[in-house]
């Protein structure tokens, strides 16, 4: 799905050449040692930020250049490193405004009220609810997002992208700042997202457990570039990787 | 089951501020129409009232009312600060200066006007002038919208700033715009139309009928924003006074919901610059200044930003302080203490004053937004927290 992408900050290079294509309904991983280009990345995936080289693919079509909400309205929908959410909006309203490029009425239908836009409502409302249940924060639906707890802020905002009707979500550390435990429900519950809707999901993560257990592939990041790619077990015995994890054996040793 | 209970709040409420907000009108409107004019009524009553709220002054903040109700979409509901405001007041007059009076004599264009068929000018109905003001309006916030909403918001505020000053400064240049007359200048447009309404036609001292008229047009504002609010729109204006990034990651047009917020919000200009030049029966250049901006922010802030009904009164408390109230406070304090003090030249000391004042007690304004005033007070508390590390790590 994405070509060659490269990102250059003035005269850094923070994202070198790397292609990476998204499976329909895959689990894939991106991970690397911090500064790695990870988010920068996903930033180029959604729009926030163009690349300098390269071309992003979405099936057949060429979004490089389509602002973040028409890249949204499309399929990918993403969640933030540190949580993002409208925290002075009910859980709710944050689910119907990721769904407002689905939404139809505008201004006089909404002021007239009419029948068209009363159904519309009522269905978003509806199919929020069913989202927030899916994400396991159905009880919070008339809450203040900021006032959820860590992880069901976490939870809020799958459901949040989940909304949007993605193909592809994309997830920046999901299980940062949980513990064991709540890290097994989030595996379980990207597991059944998967089995359940037609959706691939590419996952930045430092929780080398979750790593592991959830993807088909994983992709490794260094320093901007991408310095190998497999399956879980290929990567952990790869010896690139080690090196770019835990520093180059030094010549003494051996 | 959420979502039945949702619904029928939402149109519950909607129908309690019409009962509430009629009740208020009639009142009103009773008072100031036959009360006010009854030669029952006792002579103190009667002096108080011209006094402390005579007429013309009701009138004319019912038309600050029905402006800020309009600021309040832009600043309140999207988070756009627009200090240019009152380019769209002076916009909505001139409307009413062109469409209605003798001003381009030389022509003769009647559209169920409210005068008689052979008087020179354009005289267009004043309910259809009333909406061509409001859209030229819109038209306007959408074309200064379009290059400068793309700006972070303190260099937005900054553009407005200049738009509030460039447009009435033409329009008080304007006896040769380009070999054009198009505004008389600093002498004004000098008597427009009166409003047709039904049986009779309303001239500039129908006071009370007029009362109605604004009553009703501020009405419409506060239905138009209470309805948008609840819909798709007004959440993308949440979303977007919240985090403009995430909103946009969510599929939120910035632009486009941006713009929607500044032309809505110059629609109302327009609706009171036009009331407005009703009120006066005339345009005048030198009303349009720099300061009725801020003082239209003052209002929305201090009433209560995203709240309608704190920005309606923010703007009546506001508007009657500087339009009669401190003036009548005064010639009762100079009378009552013998002393000769100009009440009215500490006018912007006291605004100053009970800004300040209300950003240090009471920053969310006297009716807040409940989601407003959770924004505020936790930000008191993050820096009060924040001075408690300070000084701990100090020690």
């Amino acid at each position: 799905m994405a070509k060659n992408i490269s990102v250059a900050f003035g005269g850094l290079l923070a994202v070198n050449d790397v292609s990476f294509d998204i499976p329909k309904k895959s689990i894939v991983s991106l991970i690397g040692p911090n500064g790695a280009g990870k988010t920068t990345f996903f930033n180029v995936l959604t729009g926030l930020y163009k690349p300098s080289r390269g071309n992003i693919l979405f099936g057949d079509q060429d979004i490089t250049d389509l602002p973040p909400h028409k890249i949204a309205e499309i399929g990918i929908a993403r969640t933030f490193q540190n949580i993002r959410l409208f925290g002075l909006m009910t859980a709710q309203e944050n689910l119907l405004v990721a769904m407002h490029s689905h939404l139809k009425s505008g201004v006089f239908a909404t002021i007239f009220r009419t029948k068209r836009q009363r159904k519309e409502e009522s269905e978003a409302v509806d199919k929020a609810q069913a989202i927030l249940d899916f994400a396991g924060v159905g009880r919070w639906t008339n809450e203040y997002a900021r006032n959820l707890s860590y992880g069901d802020q976490r939870r809020l905002e799958v459901a949040r992208a989940l909304a949007l009707e993605p193909k592809v979500l994309l997830l920046d550390e999901p299980t940062a700042g949980m513990n064991t435990q709540e890290s097994q429900v989030f595996i379980d519950f990207i597991n059944k997202l998967v089995a359940e809707r037609d959706i691939a999901v590419m996952l930045i993560e430092h929780d080398m457990k979750v790593v592991m257990s959830v993807s088909q592939r994983v992709t490794v990041l260094d320093q901007g570039e991408k310095i190998a790619e497999g399956s879980p077990d290929q990567i952990r015995s790869n010896p690139r990787v080690i090196e770019a994890y835990l520093g180059k054996p030094k010549v003494a040793r051996k | 089951m959420v979502k039945s209970t949702g619904t029928s709040n939402l149109t519950r409420s909607n129908r309690n501020w019409i009962r509430g907000y009629s009740i208020a009108a009639l009142v009103m409107f009773i008072t100031y129409q036959y009360l006010l004019p009854w030669e029952g009524l006792p002579l103190g009553i009667y002096d108080g009232i011209n006094k402390w709220m005579p007429p013309a002054a009701l009138n004319e903040s019912l038309v600050y009312v029905i402006m800020a109700l309009g600021l309040n979409i832009i600043v309140g509901y999207a988070g756009l600060l627009d200090l240019g405001y009152v380019a769209f007041w002076a916009i909505g007059g001139y409307c009413a200066g062109w469409f209605m009076s003798e001003f381009f004599y030389f022509l003769n264009i009647n559209f169920f006007g409210s005068v008689p068929a052979e008087s020179p000018g354009i005289h267009i109905n004043f309910w259809l002038v009333l909406l061509i003001g409001g859209l030229v309006c819109a038209f306007f916030g959408a074309l200064i919208g379009a290059p400068t909403l793309r700006l972070k918001s303190d260099y937005l505020a900054l553009v407005t700033l200049g738009f509030g000053e460039i447009i009435p400064q033409v329009f008080f240049n304007g006896e040769d715009f380009f070999g054009f007359n198009i505004s008389n200048g600093t002498k004004g447009i000098v008597r427009v139309d009166p409003i047709p309404a039904g049986v009779k036609n309303l001239g500039p001292f129908d006071f009370g009928w007029k009362l109605l008229l604004f009553i009703f047009l501020a009405a419409v504002m506060v239905f138009i924003s209470l309805r948008l609010r609840r819909g798709r729109l007004g959440r993308a204006w949440l979303a977007v006074r919240e985090d403009e990034l995430a909103a946009s990651m969510m599929g939120v047009p910035l632009m486009r919901t941006k713009l929607a917020a500044y032309a809505i919000g110059a629609f109302s200009g327009g609706l009171g610059g036009v009331a407005f030049a009703t009120h006066v029966d005339g345009v005048y250049a030198e009303r349009f200044n720099f300061a009725i901006s801020i003082f239209l922010v003052a209002m929305v802030v201090l009433g209560g930003m995203g709240n309608v009904w704190g920005v309606i009164l923010g703007a009546f408390v506001l508007s009657w302080v500087n339009g009669n109230g401190l003036a009548a406070f005064g010639s009762v304090y100079n009378e009552t203490f013998g002393t000769s003090i100009d009440f009215t030249s500490f006018t912007f000391l006291l605004f100053g004053l009970v800004l300040i004042l209300m950003m240090l007690f009471k920053r969310e304004g006297f009716v807040p937004e409940s989601r407003m005033k959770l924004l505020m007070h936790e930000s008191e508390l993050d820096e009060e927290e924040s001075v408690e590390k300070k000084k701990k790590v100090g020690r």
